[in-house]
């Protein structure tokens, strides 16, 4: 088979662009795992939680025609989602997996409910307005980089920014160091005099928040409607990248753009034909590397110590 | 203590509730239709892709209600949301004695396999794939035949050179896809490039837009896909790409997704496999053995949209390579191995 020229400039932009692409979603919900781990509260509903926002942000848009009213009530249902699993884990102590878990086959069955009953057709959504793209002025006419990160839907910078900004509430505001605390130590937090359930409960929603916004990126930013099941396992993989990433905002950031390269690397060397690295090799390589991770080959992954946890108040 | 009481409490109620309004909804629709006679259950499981996916699911269920309407079969339609669910899915068919149950979708080859010799006096189907029990009939499509048909199409509508093709999984059917839609390019322009990409899946659009990004990225301009749902991110991806990009749907008529943007569908007509096995088992001519649909049986083809995009001597050469085929002058390779020894018909 012909393969395509590597010295091709051009390649190396769609690899860019594609990692961007693909690492979207991951950096939005895996950041949602950091919040709410940080905290000391196992998320694993994320990707429930992806999947219920991807619905119902595409139902708004398509009554609508409004997509940003569409990602704005993905971001909401993700928050009351999110609202059950914190009032179950925080309020009534239940086990965080089992509850995590049950959200995830709940919102498979429930999405899945809902397209028979507002489309009567099952399988996906008829196509809705989706978000237009983003062109960064300047920036996108700058050669090789501008092609790169010139033009995207607004979740790619909306994710990346969202990085930045955790990684600076978690870390350099008297915030984070509560959320820090009541995740490592609750007890002491508490006797410092600060709040564990309201911070569980904050950081449970901005985990749903940004879920439902990973959610919104499928549904309305990289396609144009829903797809039962559209999420495809996104919300575990970002857990992983979080653990990879060591419970930080930079560290899943860049956990998450490793995945989504590997995905972007696997796409791209079929698509020029290479094919002496096996194709079943590259489709296992992003869970490869979240198995490599989650066995701790990337050295000492520690998560905060009250993570899944739950926090009996002090009389 | 008495906290979870009164949240057992309120669990129990809404399962209650949820029960009785059930129940109640239910009953009326059987007692006005009771049938005079004992009516013929047909029934069908489908693969993890599900009804919706405008493809084979989709196709079989049409072809199940056919047989509704037109021989008054009493239809059931279960629906798989993951691997594991095809045994226990196929086995509760066969608990409520359903006369022949469907299992639509290779991937159900081995679950069929197995649940098959344990409901000895009932019947199953299996499409895309065969097994051999004394009550399965398998129904296989010729693929590489329809699909060879949109190769030739493909090679003659590209303006750059370069046509993709984006796979599901590496299964054997999809190779049938791949290795016919390969020859027909081959056939009609062998200086046309192929590039081709599979997704690993069949349920995940995002990864299907972005195989097909990459291939238009890397010049193709029609790409023809052969991914179960993944396939409607190729179709969007074509119509992101704007005028003179296209995507060719695959199994059913795609094109009202994207009418300015598909150009043309290989038609898999599931539906005329399911509803005339079917029929046999009301006939009592049922036989457990391979049936297979090319084009000579109308099986494969491309749609009855083709002609909006596709100018009439092209359609013309389509119509030749197709009777080419149905007269067995080409015979078109079905895997990778018969496309390295096929040697392009001169028409």
């Amino acid at each position: 088979m012909e393969t395509g020229n590597l010295a091709d400039v051009t390649i190396y932009i769609a690899l860019v662009v594609s990692t961007l692409r693909m690492a979207t979603p991951l950096i939005l919900a895996g950041l949602g795992g950091v919040f709410s781990e940080r905290s000391g509260v196992v998320n694993i509903a994320l990707e429930g939680i992806m999947l219920i926002s991807a619905f119902m942000g595409m139902l708004i848009s398509y009554y609508t025609e409004a997509p940003w009213l569409g990602v704005l009530s993905a971001v909401a249902s993700g928050v009351l989602v999110a609202l059950i699993l914190a009032v179950a884990c925080v309020r009534y102590k239940s086990n965080q997996v089992v509850v995590g878990t049950a959200i995830n086959i709940f919102s498979l069955g429930f999405t899945g409910f809902m397209l028979r009953k507002v489309f009567e057709h099952a399988g996906q959504s008829p196509p809705v307005t989706k978000v237009a793209d983003w062109t960064i002025p300047l920036i996108h006419k700058i050669p090789v980089i501008g092609p790169m990160i010139g033009k995207h839907t607004p979740f790619v910078y909306i994710a990346i920014v969202a990085a930045v900004i955790s990684n600076h509430v978690l870390f350099e505001t008297k915030l984070g160091l509560r959320i820090r605390a009541v995740g490592e130590h609750p007890k002491a937090a508490e006797t410092v005099g600060v709040d564990v359930f309201a911070i569980r409960y904050l950081c449970v929603l901005l985990s749903g928040a940004l879920a439902g916004l990973a959610g919104a990126s499928l549904s309305l930013g990289f396609l144009s409607q829903f797809r039962e099941n559209m999420t495809g396992g996104r919300g575990f993989i970002a857990l992983a990248a979080m653990i990879f990433g060591k419970w930080t905002p930079y560290g899943t950031l860049g956990a998450c753009i490793l995945f989504g390269f590997a995905d972007a690397l696997q796409i791209l060397s079929q698509t020029l034909g290479l094919t002496f690295i096996p194709r079943d090799f590259l489709l296992m390589a992003p869970y490869i590397l979240t198995m490599a991770a989650l066995a701790g080959v990337i050295g000492r992954s520690v998560p905060p110590a009250a993570s899944g946890v739950p926090y009996e108040r002090q009389k | 203590m008495s906290r979870s009481t009164r949240w057992a409490v309120i669990v129990v109620a809404i399962v209650v509730i949820i029960a009785v309004a059930l129940s109640l909804r239910k009953p009326q629709e059987e007692i006005a239709e009771v049938p005079q006679e004992v009516k013929l259950k047909a029934a069908m499981v489908t693969d993890v892709g599900g009804l919706g996916d405008e493809s084979f699911n989709d196709a079989a269920y049409k072809g199940l209600k056919e047989a509704e309407e037109k021989l008054g079969f009493e239809i059931t339609v279960v629906e798989s949301k993951k691997m594991d669910d095809y045994e226990p899915n196929l086995r509760s068919l066969g608990d409520q004695g359903t006369d022949i149950s469907w299992a639509v979708g290779f991937l159900l080859t081995d679950a069929l396999d197995t649940v098959a010799p344990e409901y000895p006096d009932l019947k199953f189907g299996l499409i895309d794939s065969v097994v051999e029990q004394p009550n399965v009939a398998s129904a296989t499509f010729k693929e590489e035949e329809g699909s060879f048909l949109l190769g030739v199409i493909a090679a003659k509508m590209t303006k750059t050179g370069t046509v993709g093709f984006v796979g599901g999984m590496e299964v054997p059917v999809i190779e049938h896809f791949d290795a016919g839609f390969h020859a027909g390019v081959l056939s009609a322009n062998p200086d046309v490039k192929v590039l081709r990409g599979y997704t690993g899946k069949f349920d995940d659009p995002a990864k299907g837009k972005e195989v097909a990004l990459a291939q238009f990225n890397q010049g193709a301009d029609i790409i023809f896909h052969a991914s179960g749902a993944c396939g409607l991110g190729v179709i969007e991806a074509a119509k992101e790409q704007g005028e003179g990009f296209w995507a060719m749907g695959v199994d059913s008529c795609q094109h009202h997704l994207a009418p300015d943007n598909v150009m043309s569908c290989m038609m898999k007509r599931v539906d005329v496999a399911v509803f005339e096995v079917t029929k046999r088992v009301q006939d009592g001519t049922f036989e457990p053995k391979h049936y297979i649909f090319g084009l000579a049986e109308d099986g494969v083809g491309t749609c009855g949209r083709t002609s909006e995009h596709v100018p009439e001597e092209v359609l013309e050469e389509v119509e030749k390579y197709r009777e080419m085929i149905v007269n067995g002058e080409i015979v078109v390779p079905a895997s990778f191995a018969e496309l390295e020894t096929f040697t392009p018909p001169s028409v």
